[in-house]
């Protein structure tokens, strides 16, 4: 049975719909990433999970119990927030055994749970600190600690990381995923990062303007997006979508990449795609990752299908790990993710290869993928 | 960084300017001589006030105290005729304190739990009922000065029934009680704005926060909100309490004789008609009916400042 479930939820503030009619379940143990744009209604939606903010219609059910006209600390839910919200007049103890002391726990016990959860964090020794004594990231973790004190069925995180620098961000990030591998609690988190979404996932739910995208484990939002915008947000660098044409060559179905100082690219159909959905003639969007670009020598080896072409190189991008190489096809910039003692001059002419068993289509009219 | 003595030296013009001698000299001099010209009325005061009264009669007002004397602060204190009564304004200090005092608190925290309520749990219509409130703020004290006298007639006219019925007294009707309400309901669309301004700034995360940890309304308002509230308690205290305690006007139209506050006694005083006027004692009642004010404003001021900028800059 599902730890959390939402049944075609909406949210309207006036004739303003925020969130469209969303479906989601979460099983127990799981890591749910609702990611997408700001203002898509992510953090709306975590709210009214929390019962922060009341729902138009649908349902929200935690363990299995409707929680829709639930007082927010009454649904088993604990909440950490962008800003910490730590409240600044409580030293760290008080403030991890406030909503026990709210619930009337007696003294005692109050004092052993937040030992416990000191001891997981590590902040024992900041406990009788205030708030503004603490550094962005022993914050980070007095909000944590104040969630996990109260053991409650569902997490919920809203973009806790955002107000740390890069290096702290990264830290923490796997402080987090450590923490769900050991206490296996069910955590919903809002983020605007897809790295994030990626990282710590096991269902990635991709939104915007209200609407569910797609929901899938991150491989599948990865590999497998649904939309061109679920294929656009996710990954860094975006994934190349370019322009093209199914045509029939010979008898078989192949899509054509126009360019205008070069040979077209004719490409066989991926294997990702349905081809009963392609008519000769159709413009189709060519989707491809980076990193499923390359030499003709780095390609995957294990790769069934693999197109290559002569392109100019136009801008060489030394990452450290790995080079980024960007040319041009049917009109736009693509790039490739190379490895970084590639060889590749600007200016040059390059022979480069497509994985095409990692290319997915897309209709540019619905943008769905075909 | 250490300041170049040479004033010849170019100064970039993004660095702050660097005063002459000359400027130096003009600026503080001004600034003491209008400190000159403020306080100068209070030395007359606190000087007369120390004088028998044959010394501020015949002498200059401006000159020491020949004689060094402290009967006027007694008489004053103790024996001063205000009305017919010559026991002093010691009894109309007290009931100042005892209109200030309740008075001040009740609409401070009234004010805190509107701004509360019109900030972190809005309802349809805040905005009107907000800018309402604020209206209260520019209603002439005379314009409500009738409807009230109707009002608390009325509400005296309640209490009388109510005591009669109960056997107790409820307190309307009492004028120190028709004055505390009466300055709680004009304070309160001061209060109302200095609360709902310093919480329009504070964060709702903590709100929400406190919520999921189960903290009902006052909880909230008693352990997140008021304990993070200082810098607008002061301002708001400070203000009511000068503005209560400097108050005339309603004093002297709802509470009268034996009951009126510091400010009417001591306008009675000075007002008498028989006999000798006698400064001195003018000057020391007048001293300490001003004197909490301005003990409160030293204590308390710099508290001022920052809590009415409070919010006014980022940062």
């Amino acid at each position: 049975m599902a730890t959390l479930e939402i049944r075609a939820l909406r949210k309207r503030f006036g004739s303003l719909e925020i969130l469209k009619g969303i479906d989601i379940s979460l099983e127990q143990g799981g890591f749910l990433v609702l990611v997408g744009p700001s203002g898509c209604g992510k953090s709306t939606l975590l709210n009214t999970i929390a019962g922060l903010e009341s729902i138009s219609s649908g349902e929200i059910l935690i363990g299995g119990q409707v929680v829709n006209d639930l007082h927010p600390s009454k649904r088993d839910i604990a909440m950490v927030f962008q800003s910490y919200a730590l409240y600044p007049n409580m030293s760290v103890g008080e403030n991890i055994a406030f909503g026990m002391e709210m619930r009337g726990v007696p003294k005692p016990e109050r004092d052993k749970a937040v030992a416990a959860v000191a001891k997981t964090l590590q902040i024992e020794h900041l406990l009788s600190r205030r708030p503004s004594q603490l550094s962005g990231g022993q914050r980070q973790r007095v909000a944590m600690g104040r969630a996990l004190v109260r053991q409650p069925q569902v997490f919920l995180f809203d973009e806790p990381l955002s107000n740390l620098d890069a290096k702290l961000r990264v830290d923490m990030r796997v402080e987090i995923k450590r923490l769900h591998q050991q206490t296996g609690t069910t955590i919903v988190y809002v983020t605007h990062d897809q790295i994030e979404a990626m990282t710590l996932a096991t269902k990635i739910a991709v939104l915007k303007d209200g609407e569910l995208q797609q929901v899938g484990t991150p491989a599948e939002i990865y590999n497998s997006p649904s939309n061109l915008f679920v294929a656009d947000f996710m990954g860094s660098p975006a994934m190349n979508l370019l322009e093209g044409t199914v045509k029939g060559v010979n008898g078989v179905r192949r899509i054509v990449l126009e360019r205008h100082d070069h040979r077209p690219i004719v490409l066989p159909i991926p294997a990702t795609a349905d081809e009963r959905q392609l008519s000769d003639g159709a413009k189709v969007i060519f989707g491809i990752r980076p990193e499923a670009v390359n030499d003709r020598e780095s390609i995957d080896r294990g790769a069934k299908s693999v197109a290559t072409f002569d392109a100019r190189v136009e801008i060489v991008e030394p990452a450290g790990a790995d080079t980024f190489v960007v040319t041009r096809a049917a009109g736009k910039e693509l790039t490739a993710r190379m490895r970084a003692d590639t060889e590749v001059r600007i200016g040059e002419n390059h022979t480069f290869a497509f994985n095409l068993d990692k290319a997915v289509l897309f209709d540019p009219q619905t943008s769905r993928r075909i | 960084m250490t300041a170049v003595a040479d004033p010849l030296a170019a100064t970039p013009s993004h660095e702050p300017a660097r005063h002459s001698v000359t400027t130096r000299v003009v600026i503080y001099g001004a600034l003491v001589l209008l400190a000159i010209v403020y306080l100068m009325p209070l030395a007359v005061m606190v000087m007369t006030s120390l004088k028998p009264l044959a010394e501020v009669t015949g002498g200059n007002m401006f000159y020491f105290p020949h004689d060094l004397t402290f009967e006027p602060w007694k008489k004053a204190w103790g024996t001063s005729c205000v009305g017919l009564t010559c026991e002093g304004i010691k009894g109309y200090v007290w009931n100042s304190v005892k209109m200030v005092v309740p008075a001040v608190l009740i609409s401070t925290l009234l004010g805190a739990l509107n701004g509360y309520v019109l900030t972190k749990w809005r309802f349809p219509g805040h905005k009107l009922v907000f800018g309402m409130m604020l209206f209260a703020c520019f209603i002439p004290f005379q314009s409500v000065l009738i409807p009230m006298a109707t009002i608390l007639g009325k509400l005296g006219g309640i209490g009388q029934t109510l005591t009669d019925a109960t056997g107790f007294s409820w307190g309307f009707g009492n004028p120190t009680v028709n004055l505390v309400l009466v300055h709680v309901v004009y304070g309160l669309g001061f209060t109302t704005l200095f609360f709902r301004n310093y919480y329009e700034t504070f964060p709702t995360e903590l709100i929400k926060a406190a919520q999921i940890d189960g903290a009902s309304f006052f909880q909230i308002f008693r352990r997140i909100l008021l304990p993070n509230s200082a810098p607008i308690f002061i301002v708001t205290v400070i203000y009511q309490f000068t503005n209560i305690w400097n108050d005339f006007l309603f004093g002297s139209t709802f509470a009268a004789g034996d009951s009126s506050p510091m400010t009417v006694a001591l306008y009675n005083i000075v007002n008498t008609s028989t006999g000798v006027i006698e400064y001195n004692v003018n000057m020391a009642a007048a001293i300490i009916a001003a004197a909490p004010t301005l003990v409160v404003y030293i204590l308390a001021g710099r508290y001022f400042v920052r809590g009415l900028m409070a919010g006014a800059v980022k940062g």
